[in-house]
């Protein structure tokens, strides 16, 4: 290992993980797009959106990281690629933006037209997304992607055997792990309906994904015989064998309703996929073109990046142990939206607020009516301290107008700026609140 | 098959030159202008609605703890659009500049590293803010609402580090054309842009977002609405934006000087000054004529621009003739434009702000001229055609350059074709996102919370 190595290692881990979590996420919508219609259909899509809404933008970010690790530390190899690949990149981005908009809309809006047509955008999206990011995974794998600015063939550097084998394979991934997370999740909520809806669609999903890995042996020895070969000898053999029995073991555990040790063996199944591309591959980055020691980044280069990772990993590790945490004891509820979302709850609200925007809206009249009995806000500041804090506010300004403004040199500034932002602060608190 | 071999063949027919430079940089343009009002919202909202939250947990009164949330929820759709919107910039860097990416993405790449674990904490955190309202203690849901703030801080200044960069770049040696020595650190952050470019931006995103939210409840009280919820939501934003307002002039004075110094050719762009000249005259309005090189039709204020660039009322402003016209900004018009722009509505915003914190010292209340709230619901707006106008004027000043004087826009750019394909797609989906964020916003609005229920009932 050198430490040219070391980025491609962070951004492969990075792969894993967002096909692991954002996977699982783009297989929600697919399972929302087979729902079907009618009451069941409702719950499958209900469940789905739940179950993701809170963390989708946190899976969502190692995409980012892969991006940025890859253009930081390989940049010719990352230019390469995004010009010769940039319309399935396109395609992929528009699903992101349809994804992430479905989200953001899904939050306001009860009636169940909408929700159909906001569903339907989403579950789409779901499927684009991972199909063409796995024919960019395609084209690189198979070599044909040439170094240079748009070198490569626009369209068959991602429409050939390779690419569209790893495409669809992306699909059938994404929605098997979807499925084994939505049955964790059903569990964990004791319900046993969609336990049972989600654990048969693990079962079929899983033996569907991994026909079609076994499927994309086939074709990568037609189409990809340098990769292949590599895939059935050595350290590749072994990733492979890995994968294979991670698989099975996932559906094993499936069926033994194990649910919550089968969303590890699953994410197995899926690092160890990856892990013998990258095994193939090496040390070619780009294949027949690159290798890895020559698209890098010279060093100070990469050990900015590794100390910034690692730096970013020990904030970042607890965090995520608190989200997760937190999601699965199930504290992030869907307190606000959930019972809006509900057909119950929102005819009395929605007609206490139709009835109240006569008179001044819900709110207000809500307000109004309960409020009167809290201390107003005014009596957290006495008049006197108000005072004092504008008279701050003021020799601050006065402060910084002359180091910012009238003073030119840069030490200056640097005391301008500061006294700018407490005037602005000690303004604020003097000002605010109000009532 | 045979469509899309027709497509295959039409669009490999595409001249392969640098024809699609002007598509490829309004894409990008109009990425960014979708982009980076959502970015103030990352920016400067999770402190307003932190504030409110702790306003909440001091007082004891639910109020707060209501508009809190309700804004929270704003947030949260907002800050998903952003993620979208963002996620497309990283695909357009190295789809449009591959070029760019590929030869200076070592020098810079290092502020996205940071910024993408910034952003990364900032998901997490508001996925627990936002969803935890309910089932956590309070004063652990108010702390995790504040590293929310940090992040989004963090996370701009690491972009804004890059675009600092860009306008005024080092950190690298230059070795036979070829990038070489690379210094990621003090690129970044031994630049001496970074630090205006930040403290405008940091700045510009509260006046945004102040006045933007202001301008909602206040379009709410010329049509009725104006209970203590309301008067409450708008006094929190306007008393923000009327602090941030005045202080932003003096920060991009500050900004001025530094281009004036760095960017000599930017300021004579956007001033309009053909010809270095010594105790150079202010022109405000007026049209730059491209044949005369003079400015038309505006009024001129002698020697103004050399006293304010370099506090020198005979100090030498250099002019866009200082350097060949291919080094040139070539729309001087539209720098020009949008610099009077954001230096016009900035100065209405901060005379709006001196009437607030006037009134609000003297009487101490809010406003109560039905003009000043007909003011405010524009405020808003005008602040995001400030901020857009701002970076235009950056951006487009920064022409013919990528790198500045470093790297040529052309240089850079893509040698795929589809470009335009690519941009009326966009620009289609950008306007559906647009209209969809505003539906669900109004939606928002007017949903009532679970608190409103328990109140009701």
């Amino acid at each position: 290992m050198h430490l040219y190595d070391l980025p491609l290692l962070f951004a492969l881990i990075g792969l894993v993980l967002y096909v692991v979590l954002a996977g699982a996420d783009f297989g929600a919508g697919f399972w929302q797009l087979v729902a079907g219609r009618g009451e069941r259909g409702r719950r499958v899509r209900e469940h789905a959106h739940d179950s993701m809404a809170p963390v989708w933008e946190a899976n969502h970010v190692w995409l980012i990281f892969v991006l940025v690790v890859m253009w930081t530390c390989y940049p010719e190899a990352f230019a390469s690629i995004a010009s010769t690949l940039s319309i399935p990149l396109f395609v992929a981005a528009l699903g992101i933006i349809f994804r992430g908009a479905a989200y953001a809309l899904r939050a306001g809006t009860s009636q169940a037209r909408e929700l159909r047509v906001i569903d339907a955008i989403f579950s789409i999206a779901s499927v684009l997304t991972p199909f063409a990011l796995g024919t960019v995974v395609g084209g690189i794998a198979s070599g044909r992607v040439p170094v240079g600015n748009a070198a490569g063939d626009a369209w068959s550097s991602w429409l050939n055997p390779t690419s569209v084998t790893i495409g669809l394979l992306a699909v059938a991934l994404s929605a098997y792990l979807a499925a084994v997370y939505l049955a964790a999740d059903a569990v964990r909520r004791g319900d046993a309906e969609m336990e049972q809806a989600f654990r048969l669609r693990a079962l079929g999903a899983g033996l569907v994904a991994g026909g079609m890995a076994a499927g994309a042996l086939v074709v990568l020895r037609d189409d990809t015989r340098a990769l292949f070969d590599e895939l059935v000898s050595g350290a590749g053999l072994a990733a492979v064998i890995v994968s294979a029995l991670a698989g099975l073991g996932t559906l094993l555990l499936v069926r033994a309703r194990s649910y919550e040790r089968s969303r590890y063996s699953a994410a197995v199944a899926v690092a160890a996929i990856v892990a013998g591309w990258a095994i193939a591959q090496a040390p070619a980055l780009l294949p027949g073109q690159l290798t890895v020691e020559q698209a890098a980044a010279g060093d100070d280069t990469l050990i900015a990046v590794v100390a910034a990772v690692v730096a970013g990993v020990v904030v970042l590790a607890p965090s995520l142990g608190l989200l997760f945490t937190l999601t699965l004891r199930g504290s992030l509820g869907h307190g606000g939206s959930g019972e809006e979302h509900g057909p119950t709850a929102v005819a009395p609200l929605g007609g206490a607020a139709s009835a109240g925007a006569g008179a001044g809206g819900g709110g207000a009249v809500a307000a109004a009516g309960v409020t009167d009995e809290w201390p107003t806000p005014v009596h957290a500041l006495g008049a006197a301290r108000n005072g004092l804090l504008a008279r701050g506010a003021i020799a601050f300004a006065v402060l910084g107008f002359g180091f910012l403004t009238v003073a030119d040199a840069g030490w200056a500034h640097a005391i301008g700026v500061p006294c700018l932002f407490a005037a602005a602060l000690l303004g604020f608190r003097a000002a605010v609140p109000l009532d | 098959m045979a469509l899309l071999e027709t497509i295959t063949a039409a669009v490999q027919l595409t001249p392969v030159e640098q024809s699609h430079l002007d598509q490829a940089r309004q894409m990008q343009a109009m990425s960014f202008a979708v982009h980076i009002p959502l970015t103030c919202f990352g920016v400067a909202f999770p402190a307003l609605v932190v504030f409110t939250e702790w306003l909440h947990l001091r007082t004891g009164d639910p109020l707060y703890r209501r508009i809190a949330r309700r804004w929270s929820r704003i947030m949260v759709a907002l800050f998903a659009v952003g993620v979208v919107t963002g996620t497309i910039l990283s695909f357009e860097l190295g789809m449009l500049w591959p070029n760019f990416m590929g030869s200076f993405g070592d020098v810079f790449g290092l502020g996205f590293a940071i910024e993408g674990f910034a952003f990364f904490l900032e998901a997490i955190f508001i996925g627990i803010y936002v969803y935890g309202w309910d089932r956590m203690k309070p004063r652990q849901h108010w702390l995790c609402g504040l590293p929310i703030v940090a992040t989004g801080v963090l996370g701009a200044a690491m972009v804004i580090a890059v675009n600092g960069w860009m306008n005024h770049p080092g950190g690298f040696d230059l070795v036979d054309g070829e990038v070489a020595n690379v210094r990621p650190w003090s690129a970044l952050f031994g630049n001496t842009f970074f630090w205006h470019e930040l403290v405008h931006m940091y700045v510009a995103a509260y006046i945004v977002v102040g006045f933007l939210l202001a301008g909602a409840y206040a379009w709410g009280k010329l049509r009725g609405r104006w209970g203590r919820y309301e008067r409450t939501a708008l006094a929190i934003p306007l008393t923000v934006a009327a602090v941030a307002a005045p202080v932003q002039l003096l920060v991009g004075d500050w900004a001025a000087r530094e281009v004036a110094q760095h960017q000599p050719v930017k300021l004579a762009a956007l001033e309009g000054l053909q010809e270095t000249t010594k105790g150079a005259p202010e022109h405000i309005l007026g049209w730059y004529d491209k044949d005369t090189g003079e400015i038309r039709w505006g009024i001129s204020i002698p020697k103004l621009l050399s006293f304010l660039s370099y506090h020198d009322p005979n100090a030498t402003v250099r002019g866009l003739d200082s350097v060949p016209p291919d080094d040139r900004p070539g729309p001087i018009n539209t720098v020009r434009f949008a610099f009077q722009t954001m230096v016009g509505i900035g100065t209405a915003l901060a005379a709006l702000a001196a009437i607030v914190l006037f009134v609000r010292w003297r009487r101490r209340r809010l406003p109560e001229s039905v003009w000043f709230y007909r003011a405010l619901v524009l405020a808003g707006p005008a602040a995001v055609v400030a901020l857009i106008s701002g970076w235009v004027v950056t951006e487009v000043g920064r022409q013919p350059w990528i790198v500045y004087e470093v790297m040529r826009v052309d240089a850079a750019v893509t040698g795929a074709g589809g470009v335009p394909v690519g941009y009326a797609l966009l620009a289609l989906v950008y306007v559906g996102l647009l209209a969809a964020l505003a539906w669900i916003l109004r939606r928002l609005s007017r949903m009532p919370l679970r608190d409103d229920a328990e109140v009701l009932t």
